[in-house]
């Protein structure tokens, strides 16, 4: 079952190698991870999307716990969270094409941020399914360069203690 | 495993002034002194030149090892001697590399430690400068903590810290990595009284609701048994599990790492689990329906990887005071995190006895009916004897430290521990080259103590430069060479599992031991026979300074009882020796 753990952690050098050494040694599989700023100075929060049954989530969590650099863990797939990406995708796009694809991207409630001679640059925010569909639509255009973000998320409610 | 603080007074005795400017390395210095370490073990090098100017002020002791591993594995042995963190020093580089093998197999046995090495200047860091190496990355999988100091200001923070974790919860080794230019700054000194880290709270107490499920599972149990662990030594909880195990009347089963912490003299004693363990120890686990394991992991050597063959009856009680062990390996019933002699501190309060009468007689049955036996010779020197006359002629009354492999096993099985910290063995990571230098801090850590060092001349040839230590600072360590000529585990392994192709394990061609010893103005003795032996082991013993004996046994020995990897454990190869 797929995961999506929130972790706070020292905003240190290095603890994103610890996070993710720790992970690559107990072999734990990551589909994505995300770091920025937290709400505190000194910490950041981690996101992390992994797959995995109760039993290895468990250990993901308590092996996290274990580094000095984490404050706190939480399994956001237990608690009604907002999960966002972001995706910045080149198409190739000649003249003819750019209201076509202005038009296709327009229900994602995606954005034109470039226009090049022959091709364009789209914005789309969302959930993982949206942009990969957002992907299959505009492939047949012809993909020149991708860039994801990753998954970044927040629960909903407040997260008891997350002080 | 608290450590005292006290607020900085002058070593000197002269007045300071809280203005007064240190070096970093000065600093250094003092914290460790705050620390109340009385010995490093270090090897110099341009990065930590700044250090070892300062060490040359005195008021430090420090043993020159002749290799930055002996120097590990001498603080690991201090360490594991005396519960205080070991403190090791290493250049940049090659040196802090050469440390590797020994954090991690402090890491893996939750041995207490603090690794200070030096660093090129952060100037210089990321450049491939002369002798660079990012030992912090490398050894992040392999500590529990790590630090690279880039402000003199924060180093006695770090420093505080370091010994703080390394000691405190799970033990492990924790390192400083010092950049050059960091050793050589200045700063006033004020040594923290506390410290203060957010993500490290270890859960010390039981929870009371699992105690009182425990005394519940206890009182309706038939056939209990008790997993004791490196986990009791640790916490000093030999005591605690006396008391446990009498009022309950439930055998004890101790793993490798918990030998001697419970006593192999007591009559609920069954011997150590596993791969090599015994009959009795192995069938009980097979019959439980009552498996309670204290501050042991359930690894590969114990369960065999063969969870369907393991307490497959039992409902599983596991104590431990790291929260990820449980469940890690085995699935638990009762979960109790917390440290163990606390744990059972609280446990015999209002402790009910198992209806274990039964079990008892019949694990104790299994016990005299299988003991551990070999056929001894009286034309060859036999292992096990050899181990076996140890014990004797000491009465148990000894530290003893192993390295890996054949003799590390007949240690473990005819050399009856009685009191914590007196078994002293890479368990986890199986090091060769340990024992030796282990020894050294051991018997350093406690020199009243008689500290036995059984290795193997396959093992010994791997750092037995540290001889000169022994030598020159006059480190009575009695060193018991198993002298097989072989590779013997290996060698037993592809006899067994590989049709007797033995491939790369015959050491004959290594060196005379006793002129190599003597060659490092060290006393050293032969044995061939019986006769031989226990002569050369009285005078060895008898002789006030570091002994080394080669004893020269059958090559061909094997350990028995075996259990096949991969195999359950009630598929145990009983060997062919009968008594």
């Amino acid at each position: 079952m797929r995961h999506v753990l929130s972790v706070l952690v020292n905003d240190q050098p290095r603890v994103l190698a610890r996070v993710s050494t720790l992970l690559g040694r107990r072999n734990f599989n990551i589909e994505s991870i995300s770091v920025g700023e937290s709400e505190e100075k000194g910490l950041s929060r981690m996101v992390i999307v992994t797959h995995g049954d109760e039993r290895t989530m468990e250990q993901v969590q308590k092996q996290l716990h274990k580094l000095i650099d984490v404050i706190k863990v939480h399994d956001l797939s237990n608690h009604p969270a907002v999960e966002r990406e972001l995706l910045l995708i080149k198409v190739e796009a000649g003249p003819a094409a750019r209201m076509e694809i202005s038009g296709v991207v327009e229900p994602f409630r995606a954005a034109v941020v470039d226009v090049g001679s022959q091709n364009m640059m789209v914005q789309a925010t969302g959930e993982r399914a949206k942009l990969d569909a957002l992907i299959e639509l505009l492939r047949p255009y012809g993909i020149k360069e991708i860039a994801r973000t990753g998954v970044t998320a927040l629960s909903r409610s407040m997260v008891q203690g997350n002080s | 495993m608290g450590h005292t603080v006290t607020m900085v007074g002058s070593q000197s005795g002269k007045a300071e002034s809280p203005k007064t400017e240190y070096t970093g390395s000065e600093i250094l210095l003092r914290c460790l002194i705050e620390e109340q370490v009385d010995v490093v073990f270090g090897y110099p090098g341009g990065a930590v030149l700044p250090i070892y100017d300062s060490l040359y002020e005195g008021g430090l002791r420090h043993l020159l090892a002749r290799h930055e591993q002996g120097a590990i594995h001498a603080a690991d042995g201090y360490a594991r001697a005396t519960g205080k963190p070991g403190v090791v020093i290493a250049t940049s580089g090659p040196g802090a590399t050469n440390l590797v093998t020994g954090i991690a197999t402090a890491q893996m046995d939750s041995i207490p430690m603090v690794c200070i090495t030096g660093n090129v200047s952060q100037e210089l860091m990321g450049t491939d400068a002369f002798q660079e190496a990012d030992i912090m990355g490398i050894t992040m999988p392999i500590v529990k903590h790590s630090y690279l100091v880039t402000d003199v200001c924060d180093l006695p923070r770090i420093v505080k810290e370091a010994f703080h974790l390394a000691s405190t919860g799970r033990p492990g080794p924790v390192l400083i990595d010092i950049p050059k230019d960091v050793a050589n700054a200045r700063d006033t000194f004020h040594y923290p009284k506390g410290v203060s880290i957010r993500g490290y709270q270890p859960t010390s107490s039981a929870h009371p609701l699992q105690l009182a499920r425990l005394r519940e599972v206890i009182a309706e149990a038939k056939r209990p048994v008790i997993l004791a662990g490196g986990g009791v030594v640790t916490a000093g909880a030999e005591k605690e599990l006396i008391t446990f195990a009498e009022q309950t009347q439930i055998p004890v089963i101790t793993t490798l790492m918990g030998l001697g912490g419970f006593p192999g003299q007591h009559p609920l004693w069954l011997g150590m689990p596993g791969m090599h363990g015994t009959y009795a120890a192995n069938h009980a686990l097979l019959e439980t329906d009552l498996l309670i394991g204290i501050g042991a992991r359930f690894d590969d050597r114990v369960t065999m990887g063969r969870l369907d063959k393991f307490a497959t009856k039992a409902k599983i009680v596991h104590m431990d005071i790291d929260p990820a062990e449980i469940g890690k390996n085995v699935n638990t019933f009762i979960p109790i995190v917390g440290d163990v002699k606390n744990v059972l501190q609280a446990a015999n309060v209002d402790l009910p006895q198992s209806d274990s009468a039964a079990w008892i007689e019949k694990v104790t049955g299994w016990r005299e009916s299988y003991p551990l036996c070999y056929r001894d010779s009286e034309d060859r020197l036999k292992p096990q004897w050899v181990i076996r006359h140890l014990y004797e002629t000491t009465g148990g009354d000894a530290v003893v430290t192993t390295d890996v492999g054949q003799h590390q096993m007949w240690v473990a099985q005819y050399f009856h521990f009685a009191r914590p910290r007196s078994f002293i063995s890479s368990g986890g990571l199986g090091t060769m080259g340990f024992g030796f230098p282990a020894a050294l801090g051991a018997q350093l850590a406690t020199p009243e103590q008689l500290v036995i060092s059984v290795t193997g001349d396959g093992g010994f040839q791997m750092t037995n430069q540290e001889l000169a230590v022994a030598s020159l600072a006059n480190i009575p360590v009695k060193v018991v060479i198993i002298n097989n000529q072989n590779l013997g585990m290996v060698r037993q392994w592809q006899e067994v599992f590989y049709h007797k192709r033995y491939s790369e394990v015959d050491l004959s061609g290594s060196p005379d031991f006793v002129k190599l010893t003597e060659a490092y103005g060290v006393k050293a003795w032969r044995a061939k026979t019986k006769e031989e032996a226990i002569t050369a082991w009285a005078e060895a013993l008898a002789h006030p300074g570091p002994a080394v004996v080669d004893f020269w046994v059958a090559p061909d020995e094997n350990v028995y009882p075996m259990v096949a990897p991969g195999k359950g454990l009630d598929e145990m190869i009983m060997g062919d020796e009968k008594a």
